[in-house]
């Protein structure tokens, strides 16, 4: 017996476009085949290989929480060959995709913890599927923060979610955009996501902190992280890198002993650590 | 030899030169690239008819250019692809030391890139040999060529060999590593390989200077400098142009002139 | 159990004529101009043996230069995708050398890696080897500093040795070796008595592959891979002759409405290999790529699949235009100081 074909992607059909920011869009995809899309799962932090037939594939996360079941969404801004395809297509048109592939957010080990959320710019959907699956089992964590930033209010993602969480008791929401980005009626917070980060002043205990961003936002927000005690091990990322098969045999993604794709994408600071700087 | 060597420890002494680009003794007789900084290292230059890679490739790229200022063993294809590179804006004079060195061992320091076009002037492009090789080819039919071709691009697995050891693919970013669109295909294919040799080629027209360096770095051994000496002829005959010769030269497939032929046009 | 028998020239040919008959491919070593190739053959007259190494290693026939994954067709209802009918049959590669065997372990380790590559499991499951143990060596082989040996029988699934005599030590090593033999009943004599050991050629130790991989733990940020690099051209010849490299990329083509998902050799040595859509390139001079290859095949692979990706075959040193000379680069790197 022939083992599946595990370079052939599903079948899916977009049912809805958003457009979220200038070059970004989200899309909400459904399996051509139900029987497929009932069968499929996924955790939080998982990314899928999205095709263009005649262009190409592209890696991103899995936007949508694994919570909710039916479908399943990706964001994107338009920057290449793929993602330009991608953005000229229409509800209704099909793409393929291949996943869930990576690990996963070990969210049953923050059962009873704080969770600080920190995401920059067009990070943040990765870490929106993380967010509603935390959610999505609220009463698991004692209190939730989130801290997003982006350059300008135009750039700021998932702007219905934005509201939805601001108005949640149950989560303290504070946004940021970076000095200069700032619309007149703007009421959030003016401040690189780092610096906001500190004068929030957070606590670190008995709080899981999962951040994503830039690399240069990463850079900045892990020593404020240290300053205000959080361990090493207790800080999540995401990290992106060249990809192609996503599955650890073309060998793109390779850095130090891990593979992106196998190892990551989610790492902690601690393992960051270990790796060689070439990602 | 010894004055090669004499030459290169006195410029690395005296610092005006940072890094020597010369031939050395590699594995088993073969000959490779030596990057000499330290004059005590001069002695393993080596010099003789085994030295043919052509060491311009060196003079573009970021790493040695970034050891500082260059000196460069060059024959006479060397001194053509100088030539060439200055034709093209890439060198200027001064930016690099020049160590002519003919095939005797005899060493010239030339101190400008006009003695250098006089000192390549009498040599023509192509030898008697190279020309009688393209003649045989020339007088296969159209099919025996493209069968012959055929056979030969078909071992190519696109390793792009020829691509990095010619000095005058100095693009960063050539036309293969272009995806919108992607103009020549990825794979290894028949059209893949056919696409990316010719594309090459006529990219090279009126620019090549005959180093063979496509040939010889192919590890496949397809003769790929076929390809372009039968455009050296052709640029030769059909714009009386010659690559290499001058550092101030056009290219004849980007130049306009009042007086080209427009029979074409009818 | 290995067993062990013995074979002459004729009885190959029968065999090879045996095997033909039930539809096999024989891939045998033969001269093509000056270099020497991997090519099908049909008796066994053209078969090269007294050779060193081929230029490019047999790699190919478990995992071809360009290979269809699967086919699509767009259509206005929706994309249909399909594959390909099979066309593997069985396949004998005959005469390469005990590394080339060796160097289906590390390809092996990375296809079936979790996600188990399913056309290179069955290019793998119907191709059967029958190497040939060196007599003669030359200075850019280094098979014995990286667990293999010129009479070494990993991956081998019938193993000759020459003899004195001229005719062939055949050790019988797996189930798909018994099968040849099987096929090829009344071709194999007893055990000869001459020893396989006199037979050999001697290659000397220039390194410890384990030593080697602790060693490049410590020398990331060495000055060592800018200096080994300068002469590197930065092209894709090593990776793709070397029998144990793996690397590919996945390009679409198509026109209008259908089209191909291909795979094709890649190499990490080019320098649009990490590159990002961003522009960011996480190993943006050879220096760093340099590193990688070496790394990753001494070091990170032998850590994570327990399989040093190199055999010692010494065809990227014949390879490389610019006398990049792999066991000497991997001797000095040993003689660093900390």
């Amino acid at each position: 017996m022939k083992n599946p074909n595990i370079y052939k992607p599903y079948l899916m059909r977009i049912q809805k476009i958003t457009d979220e920011a200038p070059g970004v869009k989200t899309f909400r995809l459904v399996f051509e085949n139900e029987e497929e899309g009932n069968r499929f799962d996924f955790k939080a932090g998982q990314f899928g290989e999205y095709s263009v037939f005649n262009e190409g594939e592209c890696t991103f996360c899995i936007a949508s929480s694994p919570t909710r079941k039916g479908y399943i969404e990706c964001t994107f801004r338009e920057a290449g060959r793929v993602t330009g395809a991608l953005a000229n297509l229409e509800e209704g048109q099909t793409i393929g995709f291949r996943g869930p592939y990576g690990n996963i957010f070990p969210i049953e080990e923050w059962k009873g913890k704080s969770l600080l959320f920190i995401a920059g710019g067009i990070a943040l959907p990765p870490m929106r599927c993380v967010i509603w699956n935390c959610l999505d089992l609220r009463d698991w964590f004692k209190d939730v923060t989130i801290l997003y930033g982006a350059r300008t209010v135009a750039d700021l993602v998932y702007k219905q979610e934005l509201d939805e969480w601001a108005k949640r008791p149950d989560v303290k929401l504070v946004t940021t955009v970076d000095p200069g980005g700032e619309t007149p009626d703007w009421k959030g917070e003016i401040g690189f996501v780092p610096t906001v980060l500190e004068r929030m002043e957070p606590k670190s205990e008995n709080t899981v902190a999962i951040v994503c961003g830039p690399p240069i936002m990463i850079k900045f927000t892990f020593p404020v992280l240290t300053k205000l005690g959080f361990p090493p091990g207790d800080v999540f990322t995401t990290l992106e890198n060249r990809m192609k098969c996503g599955i650890g045999k073309c060998g793109r993604c390779n850095v130090g002993k891990y593979f992106v794709c196998k190892d990551g994408p989610v790492f902690t600071f601690t393992q960051l650590k270990d790796l060689p700087p070439e990602y | 030899m010894q004055e090669l060597s004499n030459t290169v420890r006195q410029l690395l002494e005296s610092g005006s030169v940072k890094v020597v680009i010369g031939y050395g003794e590699g594995t088993a007789g073969k000959v490779r690239p030596v990057f000499i900084t330290d004059p005590r290292d001069a002695d393993s230059l080596i010099f003789d008819i085994r030295c043919k890679q052509n060491l311009a490739v060196y003079v573009l790229k970021h790493e040695v250019k970034h050891l500082g200022k260059a000196a460069v063993v060059a024959p006479l294809f060397t001194l053509k692809t100088i030539l060439q590179l200055a034709a093209e804006n890439q060198l200027a004079d001064g930016d690099i030391v020049i160590l002519g060195i003919d095939d005797g061992g005899k060493l010239t320091e030339f101190s400008n890139l006009a003695d250098v076009e006089a000192f390549v002037a009498p040599h023509d492009d192509l030898t008697a040999d190279e020309k009688e090789k393209l003649d045989r080819i020339e007088k296969m039919s159209l099919d025996e060529r493209w069968k012959y071709w055929q056979n030969e691009l078909s071992r190519c697995f696109k390793c792009y060999a020829c691509r990095a050891a010619c000095p005058l693919c100095y693009c960063t970013r050539c036309t293969v590593d272009i995806n919108q669109p992607q103009w020549i295909p990825v794979p290894s294919h028949d059209i893949g390989n056919l696409e990316w040799h010719v594309m090459r080629a006529m990219h090279l027209a009126g620019r090549c200077v005959n180093c063979g360096e496509c040939a010889r770095a192919c590890p496949l051994d397809i003769p790929l400098n076929l390809l372009t000496q039968r455009l050296i002829r052709d640029i030769s005959s059909q714009f009386n142009q010659r690559a290499g010769i001058s550092a101030k030269a056009e290219n004849a497939l980007s130049t306009f002139k009042p007086d080209d032929k427009e029979n074409f046009i009818r | 159990m290995i067993e062990k028998k013995s074979i002459n020239k004729n009885a190959l040919i029968e065999l090879f004529k045996k095997l033909r008959s039930q539809q096999w491919r024989i891939i045998a070593p033969v001269k093509t101009g000056e270099q020497i190739t991997f090519r099908e053959i049909t008796d066994g007259a053209d078969i090269l043996e007294d050779y060193i190494q081929t230029t490019q290693s047999p790699k190919g026939v478990v995992f071809p230069p360009v290979e269809e994954l699967f086919r699509y067709n767009i259509k206005k209802e929706g994309v249909e995708l399909s594959e390909k009918e099979n066309t593997v049959v069985p396949t004998l590669v005959f005469g390469l050398r005990p590394c080339d065997a060796a160097g289906i372990a590390p390809l092996n380790a990375v296809f079936i890696w979790d996600y188990k590559d399913s056309q290179f499991e069955e290019r793998l499951a119907n191709t059967y080897y029958m190497p040939i143990s060196c007599s003669k060596t030359d200075e850019s082989c280094f098979c014995t500093s990286v667990g293999g040996n010129p009479g070494d029988t990993r991956g081998s699934d019938i193993l000759l040795t020459k003899l004195s005599t001229g005719e062939y030590l055949a050790e019988i090593i797996t189930e798909k070796g018994k099968k040849i033999a099987d096929l090829g009943t009344g071709l194999f004599g007893p055990e000869p008595t001459e020893a396989k050991e006199k037979n050999l050629a001697v290659v000397d130790r220039r390194f410890d592959a384990k030593e080697l991989e602790q060693k490049l733990k410590t020398l990331f940020n060495n000055k060592i891979w800018l200096q080994q690099s300068l002469r590197c051209i930065g092209c894709g010849a090593c990776a793709f002759v070397c029998p144990t490299c793996v690397c590919f990329d996945i390009q679409d083509e198509g026109r209008g409405n259908k089209g191909k998902r291909l795979r094709c050799w890649d190499s990490c040595g080019f320098s649009l290999f990490t590159l990002h859509t961003s522009g960011h390139n996480p190993r943006e001079v050879q220096s760093q790529r340099w590193r990688q290859r070496v790394m990753h095949k001494f070091s990170y692979q032998p850590d994570r699949l327990q399989v040093v990706g190199c055999v010692g075959c010494g065809r990227c040193s014949r390879a490389c235009p610019v006398d990049m000379n792999l066991s000497e680069h991997l001797t000095r790197i040993m003689e660093v100081q900390p």
